[in-house]
């Protein structure tokens, strides 16, 4: 699987810097989304066929991506094509605002595309229909067989321009993929791009495997396997499917992720029973312990910078959170609030941790400040745990179960996702059950 | 409110929660008997229960979050110990196990924790840690699937399993 270098941008013809009229503030949760009109992509008719993508209904799908990511968001409201007023030719070179007003339409998207000499070539066009202007244009040239990527690369720009924040639907999730019964399931690593298409499996469910998660370029993920039925960590190279073991630890090692410069994993390993935190350096092997401590200390995870690690200890008794110097020093508890708490896992922001909260038999995604200060409860329910960042640090991905009854039915595990500002909570669609998800940088960064 | 007052107010309302609870203790007593396959969250039952060989249960049972034996658990590894002694070259593993209502990385160490806890116990039997290996599946493979506090207690359990 080819996942970089294979979008270029050719150029970036026409960047209106001035002080746009519409602006989204994504910082509280939006109630009032802005209406927005995708225009779908013009298709221009001396394209050239490409294997058997369908050409004809290319600008519809690609705009049809747009409108979905812009949904998904709660930030956006598409309005729908029927009241269009423009034909996509017309309107992408110079739309009758005032047409579009009167469908209360505040921004316009349009593009046009060619596919020539196996390339498909996009441009796309977003309009201030209130100041009547050009905000951002943009062309791309890629293999015809990326057109979902574009979708996805044209609604990042448009966010960023409109939200002066980075996008994050050009972006995949690695998760692990749940069928059979609940005391039997199969598990599979699998990944699929942010809005559930592209589906691969990337084990075939012979061994159990948990807790997948990216390397900062995308190119590895570090998981948790019982082949062999010893449980231990495992490094997986994407592009070439290669897997190895994470050093050489006499007793299961899990809860692995990367640091954030990509050169270490840190993890815990359990010896005689109990569980303390290491890093492996990659490249020189070296094996250093973090924590020592005669209580449970797992679910590691870095601060952005590298210089603090947050994780998981029963020190005092029951589960809380932790923060400490990266080489083991300073080790203080920031978790004080009613019942336990687990899963910390630090914003690629810096400023916030995302945890899991049990409390009364009910399980609760929150964030708090990095000293734990500040504690909001983002969504309530049965069972549900690990988030993980989107990479602007505005949405959080979970998983959550069901209640199962008598022989486990009714029982199932989905993937969730909510906005720090505790709305727009919605379901991820998957192919299969789902767990454990982890959230992709920006692939075309 | 000053501290003072919250101070009150708490061990006021904890008199009477006291009191409930007693209450409540004293009627479950009265009234039902039977509901004691678990104790304290501990469960006690017979049901998923295996045996090694007659007489010798394959399992015990641990309370919430907790990997300590209770005295019916180290009644089960004394005889659990008294049967690998009689069968010297036996070997087993100890899979330690989690309910479903924990974080799955901290089960995965709670299970091993649990494991631990019955594999040193049948070390202090003399049985040579050399003959027992550990695993811990933290929450992967419950016994019973059902969701309801009695299922969750069979789940939280290590399970003594003959390798040879």
């Amino acid at each position: 699987m080819k996942l970089l270098n294979f979008i270029f941008l050719i150029s970036i013809f026409f960047l209106n810097k001035s002080h746009a009229l519409i602006e989204i503030d994504i910082t509280r949760g939006n109630l009032d989304p802005l209406p927005i009109a995708v225009s779908p992509l013009h298709v221009d008719i001396k394209s050239e066929k490409y294997k058997d993508l369908k050409i004809k209904n290319l600008g519809d799908d690609i705009s049809e991506i747009i409108e979905r990511n812009f949904k998904n968001t709660g930030l956006f409201n598409p309005l729908k094509k029927d009241a269009f007023v423009q034909k996509p030719d017309i309107a992408h070179l110079k739309p009758r605002f005032e047409d579009w007003r009167l469908i209360k339409a505040q921004a316009l998207v349009t593009g046009k595309l060619i596919i020539k000499d196996e390339k498909l070539k996009v441009e796309f066009r977003l309009w201030d229909l209130t100041a009547a202007k050009e905000m951002t244009a943009l062309a791309f040239t890629t293999t015809p067989s990326n057109w979902r990527r574009v979708a996805h690369i044209i609604s990042d720009k448009i966010y960023e321009r409109l939200t002066g924040e980075d996008g994050y639907f050009d972006t995949r999730i690695i998760y692990v993929a749940e069928s059979g019964p609940k005391n039997q399931r199969i598990k599979k690593l699998a990944i699929m791009d942010q809005d559930g298409f592209n589906t691969k499996y990337l084990t075939l469910g012979n061994e159990l495997v948990l807790t997948p998660r990216f390397n900062p370029t995308n190119q590895m993920v570090t998981y948790m396997s019982y082949f062999r039925n010893m449980p231990r960590v495992y490094l997986l190279d994407i592009e070439t499917g290669t897997q190895d073991i994470v050093g050489n630890f006499p007793g299961m090692t899990f809860a692995p992720r990367f640091s954030p410069d990509g050169k270490k994993i840190i993890m815990s390993f359990a010896k005689d029973g109990n569980s303390d935190i290491y890093t492996m350096n990659l490249e020189s092997r070296l094996v250093e312990r973090i924590t020592d401590h005669s209580s449970i200390d797992t679910s590691p995870s870095f601060s952005p910078d590298g210089k603090f690690i947050a994780f998981n200890s029963d020190r005092s008794g029951l589960q809380q959170i932790y923060v400490m110097r990266s080489d083991g020093s300073n080790v203080k508890r920031i978790t004080f609030g009613k019942g336990i708490y687990g899963t910390p896992v630090w914003s690629p922001r810096g400023d916030l941790i995302a945890f899991t909260k049990m409390y009364k038999g009910r399980f609760y995604i929150g964030v708090m400040r990095t000293d734990g200060t500040g504690e909001r409860l983002l969504t309530e329910n049965y069972y549900q745990e690990a988030p993980s960042w989107s990479p602007n640090g505005r949405v959080l991905v979970f998983y959550r179960e069901t209640k199962a009854g008598e022989k486990g039915e009714g029982f199932s595990a989905k993937l969730w996702s909510i906005d720090i500002t505790g709305y727009n909570e919605r379901k991820l669609s998957t192919k299969t059950d789902a767990s454990d998800p982890s959230w992709s940088s920006l692939l075309s960064k | 409110m000053n501290l003072g007052e919250k101070m009150t107010i708490k061990t006021n309302l904890k008199n009477i929660l006291l009191l409930i609870f007693t209450t409540l203790i004293l009627s479950a007593c009265s009234t039902a008997k039977k509901s004691a396959d678990i104790e304290g969250d501990v469960y006690t039952g017979k049901e998923t229960v295996e045996y090694l060989a007659t007489g010798v249960a394959d399992r015990v049972f641990f309370a919430t979050n907790k990997s300590s034996l209770t005295s019916a658990s180290r009644a089960t590894l004394r005889k659990q110990a008294t049967y690998l002694r009689k069968n010297k070259s036996l070997n087993v593993t100890i899979e330690g196990h989690a309910d479903e209502r924990g974080t799955r990385e901290y089960n995965l160490a709670l299970g091993e924790r649990r494991a631990n806890a019955a594999r040193d116990y049948l070390m202090t039997y003399g049985i040579s840690g050399k003959r027992i290996s550990v695993i811990s599946y933290g929450k992967e493979k419950p016994v019973n699937p059902k969701s309801s506090p009695i299922s969750w207690s069979q789940n939280r359990r290590s399970v003594t399993v003959k390798v040879n």
